[in-house]
């Protein structure tokens, strides 16, 4: 008998994480002037990693079209819905450049999705705040516009990547201030400094060099890898029980 | 309409554990797995120390968070209020566990698993005209088992149930409340004033 499992581990992180960069870099890739296929080819592989791993975690991997069965309240069943939506229309997109705008939406939808997936577990305290919402959607859009500059450093897309980061480290610090989670300190450190500080000043230099752009890429998505994975696993503990009153024993 | 609910008097518990081993000899769970769980918990500091023993599990509630994240449907609940599994259904995916605020769920050999309220053993008893709560062999068998009579089963719907009489006389929470999850499991901690 298998160890009994209470809590998610890195295959779920991984989702958020491939996930997250995969839908981000979807919707920068409506960004791309021209439009360019390796991004969005890029992003789908991303994507079909983080639903692999997933897949790899769920105990009884031959159901797996079970979890389509409760879009009605599942998050998880929506965002499963939203993937079988993102892949043809990315391969379509892929193939012929005109469905980008449209994949790019279906990314966000499963953005959105994913976010609320850890918004609707109630019983995780770093998990069912509201801020986690904007958190999960600001990581993925920045991570994805970190990695649409290794294909194309136009002002546009640094524009965008300037934007994305700075809404991720505002959607951080406001989680911060709501939850405290010591289990997610270093990496959110790690995500102001060295994720947002050091990808906007290596972003700057981006236009004139690729170097400069891988490294941004680097930074933004590898910090925001590191809180995601912090965030479902090492955040992922339970808030535990406490009782309100305790029993009168004895005479009063 | 029936609603069962489970009724824990924290002031007779004296965390023996009996209801734990009751729970895995009736439902065969593996080790590490306890459906029923007594917590022991020590509150303040010497000398004004005190300590109180807290039967947890699945709490059945009204609104099961694990019932609506559940992405194939195999967690339901029953109009009596009981919460269950479709083992046919489940896909092992844990994300009931982790919606769940009272740590209830185990993902064992690929599928959740929970408290059941010994469904079968109610719904058995019932089709003989048993009632559950009063007669044993519809009772939960951690109930039955209790040995300080701390844990009452039956009816909180019906005004004239043990567990109904129970609520009325003595002063009561439920674990979590502002979650607004509404337990079926409910502590009695001091007489009603």
């Amino acid at each position: 008998m298998n160890r009994p499992q209470r809590h998610w581990d890195a295959r779920a992180a991984l989702n958020f994480m491939c996930g997250g960069s995969g839908a981000g870099l979807m919707a920068a890739g409506a960004f791309f002037d021209p439009p360019s296929p390796w991004p969005l080819a890029c992003a789908l592989a991303l994507i079909a990693v983080g639903l692999t791993a997933v897949w790899l975690e769920i105990g009884k991997k031959t159901r797996a079209l079970h979890v389509l069965f409760n879009p009605y309240t599942s998050w998880m069943a929506r965002e499963s819905l939203a993937a079988a939506l993102l892949f043809p229309l990315a391969l379509g997109s892929i193939l012929t450049l005109r469905l980008t705008p449209a994949a790019a939406l279906a990314a966000l939808v499963f953005l959105w999705c994913q976010a609320r997936i850890l918004r609707a577990a109630r019983g995780i305290p770093a998990w069912r705040v509201p801020q986690v919402v904007p958190l999960v959607m600001s990581t993925g859009l920045a991570e994805g516009a970190g990695l649409a500059l290794c294909f194309s450093q136009t002002p546009l897309l640094l524009a965008v990547f300037a934007l994305a980061l700075a809404a991720r480290a505002w959607a951080w610090l406001r989680y911060n201030a709501a939850t405290k989670s010591a289990a997610l300190a270093p990496a959110g450190t790690s995500l102001l400094a060295i994720g947002t500080a050091g990808a906007l000043a290596c972003g700057v230099f981006a236009i004139d060099s690729i170097p400069f752009a891988w490294i941004a890429a680097a930074a933004a998505t590898g910090t925001g890898w590191w809180l995601k994975f912090a965030l479902v696993t090492r955040a992922g503990s339970f808030q535990g029980f406490s009782l309100p009153h305790l029993p009168v024993r004895g005479a009063r | 309409m029936t609603r069962w609910a489970m009724v824990a008097d924290l002031r007779r518990c004296v965390g023996c554990q009996t209801c734990t081993a009751a729970c895995k000899q009736a439902n065969g769970t593996p080790p590490g797995v306890q459906w029923r769980r007594v917590l022991d918990l020590e509150v303040g500091e010497y000398p004004a120390v005190k300590r109180a023993f807290v039967p947890v599990g699945c709490m059945h509630c009204d609104d099961p968070p694990c019932m609506h994240v559940c992405p194939s449907t195999a967690t339901r609940k029953r109009s009596d209020g009981i919460v269950t599994i479709d083992p046919e259904l489940c896909i092992g995916c844990a994300y009931c566990a982790v919606a769940c605020p009272y740590e209830a769920r185990y993902k064992v050999n690929g599928i959740a698993t929970k408290c059941t309220f010994c469904v079968e053993r109610i719904d058995a008893g019932t089709a003989k005209g048993l009632k559950p709560g009063v007669d044993p062999e519809a009772t939960p068998a951690c109930v039955n088992s209790c040995i300080a009579n701390a844990l009452h089963f039956g009816d909180a719907e019906d005004p004239a149930s043990n567990v109904s009489q129970l609520l009325a006389q003595n002063q009561h929470f439920r674990m979590s409340e502002a979650l607004g999850t509404g337990p079926g499991f409910y502590y009695l901690w001091d007489k009603a004033p």
